[in-house]
């Protein structure tokens, strides 16, 4: 069962947990074929986007997931917006506070904002990115991707390939997954790899090659094209050398592979345009079953709220 | 008017006392200390049975904030925390508004700290112009309006050449270079130490690298200059090595580390607190007992607070956007005595050297010891009174702390400041009445 | 609390409840193509089930079964403390224009089946909504009655209906419980 007021990330969570979850998104994705794609659970419920760096693909996929629930969904976007222009986050909180939403989404360039959040305020709040902390609806929607294919998770392989350090989808991924008891192999270069990441429960891996070899599942990271001038690898063209996933390179890893990258795509850089459209690339998938998994989350904090 | 002391357990490292003793005040100095003192007409008797007296605490690092941002703290402010703390002497950071690197600035604070009348202060003048790093204050002058150092504290000294020709001049003073050790490009935009907890919360990480090559840098430049040079709040395993090292060689080094430093790890920032946010960072387990094991074999040679409030709306952000530091003067010797003392890391002898004439001595401050003819600045203390920090209750106006809410052992009962009772308060006052 | 079970139907009795309610739908429908059953989760289905078993067997028609969860639909989700687990709903059949028949196991306050009109009505237009339940137990709180009824006992509210079945390990039988029902739904 999932008792929680908030979802801040996956580190906090039970196996347990992650699993009721991924069935209720499986329940819901039933919804999401229907004719009318719209069921009145949460009527009279108000969510709140609070997107304080540009996003479409979650934002716009917390937005359906609400509306599909007839939750009332309203996005602000604080620096864009006259309503907290300058504000503290604490104040923000009051104000959001004293329109009585129901559940704050929040995207925030800074790990530990939806925590503090979530302390200054009694509505629900769900991470939808702190920096580079985690991004945990992501990864349960990994997680209902690879089960979706593979049945399992247990016992997988899985590559996670890019720049680690600056990325939450990475570790909210590796919390998941290794809870979920996957072997988890994190590659790229040392510069972007964080230091004593094996604690986490993973191996590192230096090499694409050896990286992928034998892995079932591929995790691609986009990789931001400004690293480079903060000194993390010498050019865009040598890192997509050395780290693009070209079918060549995927021919070491299992023949059943499955390609998988949040997006949005940097295509020819991290992924070939070859890679990125092949059949067992699910990065489409991906995309619907985060829809699943957010609504399954909505549904899961406010619908037996008292 | 004469004041005796009577029964504690003097503990005076300056001239290596520990006994039952009392001790004899008059005009605000000392006059005997010694067994079974003879009560006169017209004393006042302080029974301290049970308790520890102490030269008064001497906090070497403090930033009171005034002139500039009186919102966070005021010397007013600050020096009452600072006696609530049994500290009778401070030493304040130059990082005001403006910043402390002219006479007129020096004065100011010397002529606040005089109409507070609270504890003795002692200003820290710039190494740069405006803390910028790229030319020298002028030194002498600052010093000739009564500066007892020089740093840039806050910031380090990038340019050696600047830090080369610093340690050079200041020969002049027979005064130490103060360095905030930090390599600015290594630690980049970290706000915590880079290891597992940055791999685990995201936050961006300053390594321990970033303090240890400037330590490296600067005891090389001492080494070479002949200079003196103090590494304020050292807070890595490496750089004590490095400190230890210099100083087999004759290097004229000294350095301090703070309570938090010898007391928390970075396993405190994992619940995204603010009040853990320090410059430097609360660093590993490993590093925390290699300070400690410095602060035993007299690497380290002084306890200091780094003491740094902030306003509540400051602390009350997201990780990144609040600024770093903790408040330290309330908790200095608590924190102290909890984990140095009652942890049988340190005896009390060499604790109370660290926090009285140790940095008395790195500075040349009159103060930290109870010799005959010294002022009488005086801390009693209870070793063994449980207390639990209630950062509400700070005389300071910063409440930044991460020892909020933590039982402490041991905590000051009384502090005199040349034979006059500064804390508590009420007595202050009360003595205040009857001069 | 094993002895304080009241058995209102054996296992025979349900055999002949289903029966007699599977030549009611019979006579009622001429055109069996055009019939579905849709089982309410969890025990509607494999009432649902059984019912088409039956009906196989009386005329050779092999009517398409459905399941329908109604958590989404329910009228007390943000009010009760309870969050009710969510499955799937399997109806693997255009349901526009057909003749359905909603199978459910005990009919109370009318609550759910309130929920499955709407749930089953967003799916597609029915050309009808017929209702066959094992238990009627009254107590209705809406105007709901059901087509095909298995049997009409007097209740209290104080009480509860149980139905157990084989489909879910346990022996077939209905029974009355000395305790309220956990949730008035």
């Amino acid at each position: 069962m999932f008792k929680r007021k908030d979802l801040l990330g996956i580190q906090e969570l039970s196996r347990e947990e992650i699993c009721f979850i991924l069935d209720t998104a499986e329940s819901f994705k039933e919804v999401l074929t229907r004719p009318i794609k719209k069921v009145p659970t949460l009527r009279g419920k108000t969510v709140i986007n609070l997107f304080h760096e540009p996003s479409t693909r979650t934002r716009v996929s917390f937005e359906i997931a609400g509306k599909r629930l007839s939750a009332d969904t309203i996005n602000i976007s604080p620096s864009a917006s006259s309503l907290t222009k300058g504000e503290s986050l604490k104040d923000m909180a009051k104000t959001l506070e004293a329109m009585n939403p129901d559940i704050i989404v929040i995207r925030h360039p800074i790990p530990g904002a939806p925590h503090f959040l979530a302390q200054k305020a009694k509505f629900a709040v769900i991470n939808a990115g702190d920096g580079a902390h985690e991004h945990p609806t992501q990864a349960l929607l990994d997680l209902l991707t690879i089960r979706e294919h593979k049945g399992k998770i247990e016992g997988l392989k899985v590559a996670i390939v890019g720049d680690i350090i600056h990325s939450r989808v990475a570790r909210s991924d590796i919390f998941a997954l290794v809870k979920m008891g996957a072997a988890v192999k994190v590659v790229g270069p040392p510069t972007l790899i964080p230091p004593l990441i094996e604690k986490l429960g993973v191996v590192v891996e230096y090499n694409l090659e050896r990286g992928i070899a034998d892995c079932d599942v591929i995790i691609l990271l986009r990789i931001q094209l400004e690293r480079q001038n903060r000194l993390f690898f010498p050019s865009i063209r040598e890192y997509s050398r050395l780290y693009g996933l070209t079918l060549a390179k995927l021919s070491k890893a299992q023949k059943d592979v499955l390609i998988m990258h949040p997006g949005p795509i940097n295509r020819g850089i991290e992924i070939d345009p070859q890679v990125a459209d092949a059949p067992f690339s699910l990065i489409l998938d991906q995309v619907t079953n985060g829809l699943a998994v957010r609504m399954a989350l909505l549904y899961l904090i406010l619908g037996g709220e008292s | 008017m004469k004041i005796i002391i009577q029964g504690g357990r003097v503990v005076d490292p300056a001239n290596q006392t520990d006994g039952l003793f009392d001790v004899l005040i008059e005009d605000g100095k000392i006059k005997a200390v010694g067994k079974n003192l003879p009560v006169g007409q017209d004393v006042r008797l302080i029974d301290a049975r049970g308790l520890l007296v102490t030269p008064g605490l001497i906090d070497m690092h403090v930033h009171l904030r005034e002139p500039g941002r009186e919102d966070k703290e005021t010397i007013a402010t600050g020096c009452a925390a600072a006696a609530a703390g049994g500290v009778t002497s401070l030493a304040c950071m130059p990082n005001t508004s403006p910043v402390n690197d002219n006479k007129s600035v020096t004065e100011f604070i010397l002529r606040r700290s005089r109409e507070v009348d609270l504890v003795g202060v002692y200003p820290i003048g710039a190494i740069s112009k405006g803390l910028r790093g790229e030319e020298m204050a002028e030194m002498a002058e600052i010093w000739e309006a009564g500066a007892v150092a020089c740093s840039d504290d806050g910031r380090p000294v990038m340019n050696a050449l600047l830090m080369r020709r610093a340690l050079e001049y200041a020969r002049l003073f027979d005064f130490p270079l103060i360095s905030h050790c930090e390599d600015l490009n290594l630690s980049a935009d970290g706000v915590v130490n880079e290891g597992y907890i940055s791999t685990l919360t995201g936050l961006k990480g300053i390594p321990a690298a970033a303090e240890e090559v400037m330590v490296a840098r600067d005891l090389l430049l001492a080494k070479m200059t002949k200079g003196r040079l103090h590494i304020a709040h050292v807070s890595t395993a490496t750089s004590c090595a490095l400190i230890r090292q210099a100083k087999q060689e004759g290097v004229q080094v000294t350095a301090e580390a703070t309570p938090h430093h010898f007391s928390l790890t970075e396993d405190l920032v994992a619940n995204f607190d603010p009040n853990t946010k320090v410059n430097p960072p609360l660093r590993t387990q490993a590093d925390r007992q290699a300070v400690i094991e410095a602060l035993a074999d007299g690497t380290i040679d002084a306890i200091a607070s780094d003491h740094a409030p902030h306003t509540l709306a400051e602390k009350e952000q997201e990780y990144d956007l609040a600024p770093f530091g903790i408040v330290g003067l309330e908790t200095l010797l608590s924190v102290s005595l909890t984990n140095l003392y009652h942890t049988r890391k340190l005896d009390l002898l060499t604790l109370i050297a660290k926090l009285t004439v140790n940095p008395a001595k790195i500075l040349n401050l009159p103060a930290g010891t109870l010799s005959v003819g010294s002022a009488a600045d005086i801390c009693l203390i209870d070793p063994e009174k449980r207390i639990v920090v209630d950062a509400s209750r700070f005389y300071s106006k910063g409440r930044n702390t991460p020892f909020h809410g933590q039982e402490l052992k041991g905590c000051v009962v009384m502090t005199l400041r040349a034979g006059r009772v500064v804390f508590p308060r009420d007595t202050a006052e009360a003595v205040a009445g009857e001069r | 609390m094993e002895k304080e079970w009241r058995t209102i139907m054996t296992k025979e009795d349900i055999q002949s409840a289903l029966r007699k309610m599977s030549r009611q739908i019979l006579a009622e429908h001429s055109h069996l193509n055009d019939v579905a059953l849709v089982g309410i989760r969890s025990k509607g289905v494999e009432l649902a089930r059984r019912l088409s078993m039956i009906i196989q067997e009386l005329s050779g028609a092999l009517l398409p079964i459905g399941a329908i969860d109604v958590t989404l639909y329910r009228d007390d989700i943000g009010g009760s403390s309870c969050k009710p687990v969510l499955k799937k709903t399997e109806i693997n059949f255009p349901v526009t224009n057909k003749d359905i028949v909603l199978v459910d196991d005990v009919l109370y306050t009318g609550r759910t089946i309130r929920a499955a009109l709407d749930a089953l009505i967003d799916l597609g237009r029915p050309k009808t909504i017929k209702l066959a339940v094992l238990v009627d137990r009254g107590h209705r709180e809406l105007p709901i009655c059901a087509n095909y009824i298995g049997l009409t006992v007097d209740t209290s509210q104080d009480e509860s209906v149980k139905v157990t079945l084989e489909e879910a390990g346990e022996e077939d039988g209905v029974f009355i419980l000395p305790h309220p029902e956990e949730t008035r739904w």
